[in-house]
């Protein structure tokens, strides 16, 4: 490793921020080639610093480093790491081991996997408390565990504390995450994407958490997100990395209000809005990855205002009034090009003159064994229409769609399509009936056989439904990729060289394979980036434009909602509770419960 | 996959000297000469007698004995290991399809047959039927098929989950397509590195019954008869013991290294440097 420079902060510094890092480089260790480089920015005591990009990024390099971490394979080669003044990145082991926790610590994105599960919850932040030797003796210790699950608003009662990790729900579990990371006091925690996996509701709630601890005991916190809506709800900073640079930094107002950087402009314009339906615009092509990184500015490629002085040498970062630094040579063309016409709203399904639903769902009743978890649920789904079904994880709304599509087999009541009533699982339906109705699933990463080319996984359910020959069946898959804008040459690749989003456009592609009438769409976009789910929406309603789908399009997220969905039916719990077209659901809720989801959802407010 | 494991430096070393021995068994019949059963001088005579690796105890070539007492070792072990893990895999993806009572019966007969220790179960077997070399194989694999079929089950199990099966499923493919199309593929690598392990087990298992009498006959060559034969000479004439539990050893660690080398492959400890 190169010798560093010891540089010592100066005392106004120490007071100013409880992290200060300082032309970061972290590099691929056998190839030299670098992951993220010149990282340098601050954060202050209470306040939080929200770190955005797309996967791919660097954001997660950049968060390990600052506790002086790095993945296999790479390693950290330059630049300061302050925290409380001291530099991380010149410590030794052990003296790491103890500024980790105590100092400084870090809240992973998944609180299932952080937690042991095998320690109970006290153990678990007794350990964290006990590593540091905290407050000296034990009586002090268990004060501040009952002190610290106040916080962060667990009970702090027996019953919680002898629980293990699996008996917590997400929520509590995250919690109890953000308590140990709490434990001992830390200026500075480190939270990356913890609340990704999360309800709205329980997010809305962690994300609230997290503001008042940061700000009730001057801690700085840097958050990474992919999500600019989450870090405009929480960030008093915002920096927007792209292929290991930062790109655009400066105050959340600035940043979010006024974004110049043509990346900052682009995941602006992908980000689904609750409020408005509104075309979305995603980022064609995926960030670069170390090594293929082009000449000059990362983000040329991507980029409408790319010229060719953007290739020839990497644009420095510079600031453009006060607190903001941008990464752009063309700021002059990006400030002066027509702002967007208000937001042209994504026509309107066709209306068409079949009367009759396409799909129709009475009395439907499902679960596993006793565990009911569908109660007497009912939908029609009109022809060519894009019905939304929102709710919870644990709201059924999983369970919904895999008994429509043959696959969940314990239920009763009646699932009809067209008048014909389908049986309970896939397999005892007619074909005709199996290429009818199309399911596509959640993770892109577990829908396609890793062994599998991509135009076998295409061409699956089109040799099993329609008589084809063998060249008719090349032409098909062929049309098929092209249907998604997929590239032909991928028929003979294998999906763990694709992205995600191509991996779902792949699952996509051999759902509409067959002509199918009925789509069913179980959270397709929410392992995806915002950049991507933007393209799949986009396309996905294009589709079902020219080709007369009927979509059921499961989510979460109310804002990708409003701009897919025509209508929308409300499940919490296994029941609905709402339904009706979007714009009247989302504009003037009725029930409690879409109340409540539809303040917790995450919008992108620019902060004043 | 292979050309993953293939990069490490370990794999080679592995592939270099399992084949050099392999190379031995298969070309050694070929080019030995005087022929291994003929006798040539007085017994154990040590190498300066112009024989390279001296006599054994009846005074033949220790050399031309080596080289043609290992190919049918070698075939036994590979058929046994190929019958043994094939056998058992197929078994541990039926029970892994339909968890419940075909796969609770499939994997309690296995166990009993687990409970034999191997060289007793080889012994029985013979004892009754007699010294039949395909008997050996057969009881070898025997042995191997129901460990093959646990480690098999468990991955198929995981994969039998996984989201792309169930979309097969849905689909209305037939059962026996969904196995041989979506979950033979996805534990393919597992089972290649539950052969490499086996076909060590069983070169030492084969070579352990052949020392007991129940290999190939004599007068014919085999390396773990040529052991049993040559102990009484031990001190005096020590290569004819030494040489082939050497070959042995070197191909039994040779497989070792190349089956690790496959196994990184398959989790994923070999990657070219990715990070982002």
């Amino acid at each position: 490793m190169p010798a560093r420079a010891k540089v010592e902060p100066t005392p106004n510094l120490v007071e100013r921020a409880n992290l200060e890092v300082l032309g970061l480089r972290v590099d691929l260790g056998a190839t030299g080639v670098d992951i993220v480089d010149e990282i340098s920015f601050a954060v202050g005591p209470g306040a939080v610093t929200g770190l955005v990009g797309e996967s791919g990024s660097g954001k997660t390099t950049v968060a390990l480093a600052l506790l002086g971490a790095a993945r296999p394979g790479a390693r950290i080669v330059g630049g300061q790491v302050l925290v409380a003044g001291g530099d991380v990145l010149a410590m030794s082991p052990r003296q790491l081991r103890a500024i980790r926790g105590a100092l400084i610590s870090y809240l992973p994105q998944d609180p299932s996997s952080a937690l042991n599960p095998s320690l109970r919850i006290e153990e678990q932040i007794h350990e964290a408390l006990s590593a540091h030797d905290f407050g000296g003796t034990e009586q002090a210790r268990r004060e501040r565990m009952v002190a610290v699950l106040e916080d962060v608003k667990l009970p702090s009662d027996r019953h919680m504390l002898r629980r293990f990790p699996h008996q917590l729900s997400g929520g509590q579990q995250q919690r109890a995450a953000l308590a140990m990371a709490f434990a001992c006091r830390p200026r500075v925690i480190v939270m990356d994407e913890p609340t990704t996996g999360l309800d709205v509701s329980t997010q809305a709630h962690i994300l609230e958490t997290v503001r008042q601890l940061s700000s009730d005991y001057a801690v700085s916190v840097l958050y990474v997100s992919h999500d600019l809506a989450v870090i405009s709800e929480i960030a008093d900073d915002v920096l927007v990395m792209y292929g290991g640079r930062i790109v655009d930094e400066g105050p959340a107002r600035d940043v979010l209000g006024r974004p110049e950087h043509p990346y900052t402009i682009a995941l602006r314009k992908a980000l689904p809005e609750v409020e408005r339906r509104r075309r979305l615009d995603g980022i064609p092509g995926a960030p670069p990855m170390p090594g293929t990184r082009p000449a000059g500015c990362g983000f040329a490629d991507r980029c409408p205002f790319a010229e060719a002085e953007c290739r020839a040498a990497e644009p420095p970062l510079v600031e453009v009034r006060d607190g903001r630094l941008i990464r752009c040579v063309r700021l002059d063309a990006v400030r002066q090009a027509p702002i967007e016409p208000a937001t042209p709203p994504a026509a309107p399904a066709p209306a068409t003159s079949d009367p009759g639903a396409v799909l129709s769902v009475t009395g439907l009743t499902a679960g596993y064994g006793e565990v009911e978890i569908l109660h007497d649920v009912g939908l029609e789904l009109m022809p060519g229409q894009c019905l939304a079904l929102v709710g919870e994880s644990g709201s059924g709304k999983t369970t919904l769609t895999k008994a429509i599509a043959g696959i969940h087999t314990d239920r009763s009541g009646s699932i009809t399509h067209r008048g014909t009533e389908l049986a309970l699982a896939s397999r005892d339906r007619p074909p005709e009936m199996r290429r009818r109705i199309q399911y596509i699933f959640q993770n892109p990463f577990a829908s396609l056989s890793p062994r599998r080319t991509i135009g076998s996984i295409i061409a699956q359910p089109l040799s099993l439904l329609l008589d084809l020959s063998r060249r008719e069946l090349r032409d098909e898959v062929a049309r098929g990729l092209d249907q998604v804008s997929l590239r032909p040459g991928l028929v003979d690749r294998y999906p763990d060289e694709l992205s995600g989003g191509e991996r779902q456009r792949v699952a996509i592609a051999r759902a509409l394979a067959v002509k199918p009438e009925v789509l069913l769409c179980d959270e397709i976009t929410s392992a995806l980036d915002v950049s991507v789910q933007a393209l799949i929406l986009t396309m996905l309603h294009e589709l079902q434009r020219d080709l007369g789908l009927s979509l059921l399009f499961t989510t979460h997220n109310l804002a990708v909602v409003s701009s897919i969905a025509d209508e929308v039916v409300v499940l919490q719990d296994g029941a609905i509770v709402e339904r009706g077209p979007v714009e009247e659901v989302l504009g003037a809720p009725t029930h409690a419960y879409t109340r409540a989801l539809l303040a917790d959802s995450p919008k992108l407010v620019v902060p004043r | 996959m292979l050309g993953r494991a293939l990069r490490l430096t370990k794999t080679r070393i592995g592939v270099a000297i399992a084949g050099a021995v392999i190379a031995v068994a298969v070309v050694g019949p070929f080019v030995a000469s005087p022929p291994p059963d003929k006798v040539v001088g007085p017994p154990f005579l040590d190498p300066s007698s112009g024989f390279a690796l001296g006599t054994d105890v009846l005074g033949r070539s220790v050399l031309s004995r080596l080289l043609n007492g290992g190919w049918v070792i070698l075939l036994c072990a590979l058929i046994a290991t190929i019958i043994g893990v094939g056998f058992g895999a197929l078994l541990g993806i039926v029970a892994a399809w339909r968890f419940g009572v075909r796969d609770e019966l499939i994997m309690r007969s296995l166990d009993v047959v687990l409970s034999f220790p191997p060289i007793i179960l080889g012994l029985l077997l013979v004892s009754i039927v007699g010294a039949k070399l395909w008997l050996v194989v057969l009881a070898v694999a025997l042995w191997h098929a129901p460990g093959s079929a646990r480690v098999v089950r468990s991955v198929a199990l995981e994969v039998r989950r996984r989201d792309f099966v169930q979309m097969s499923e849905a689909l209305g493919v037939p059962t026996w397509r969904i196995m041989l199309g979506d979950i033979v593929p996805n534990v393919a690598s597992q089972i290649l590195v539950e052969f490499g392990l086996r076909l060590t087990w069983s070169i030492g298992l084969i070579a352990s019954l052949a020392f007991l009498g129940f290999g190939r006959q004599p007068p014919s060559a085999d390396w773990g008869y040529m052991i049993y034969e040559n102990l009484v000479g031990l001190t005096i004439q020590p290569w004819g013991v030494v040489a082939p539990i050497a070959l042995i050893a070197l191909l039994t660690v040779g497989i070792n290294f190349v089956t690790d080398g496959i196994q990184r492959a398959v989790v994923g400890i070999v990657r070219d440097g990715d990070a982002g």
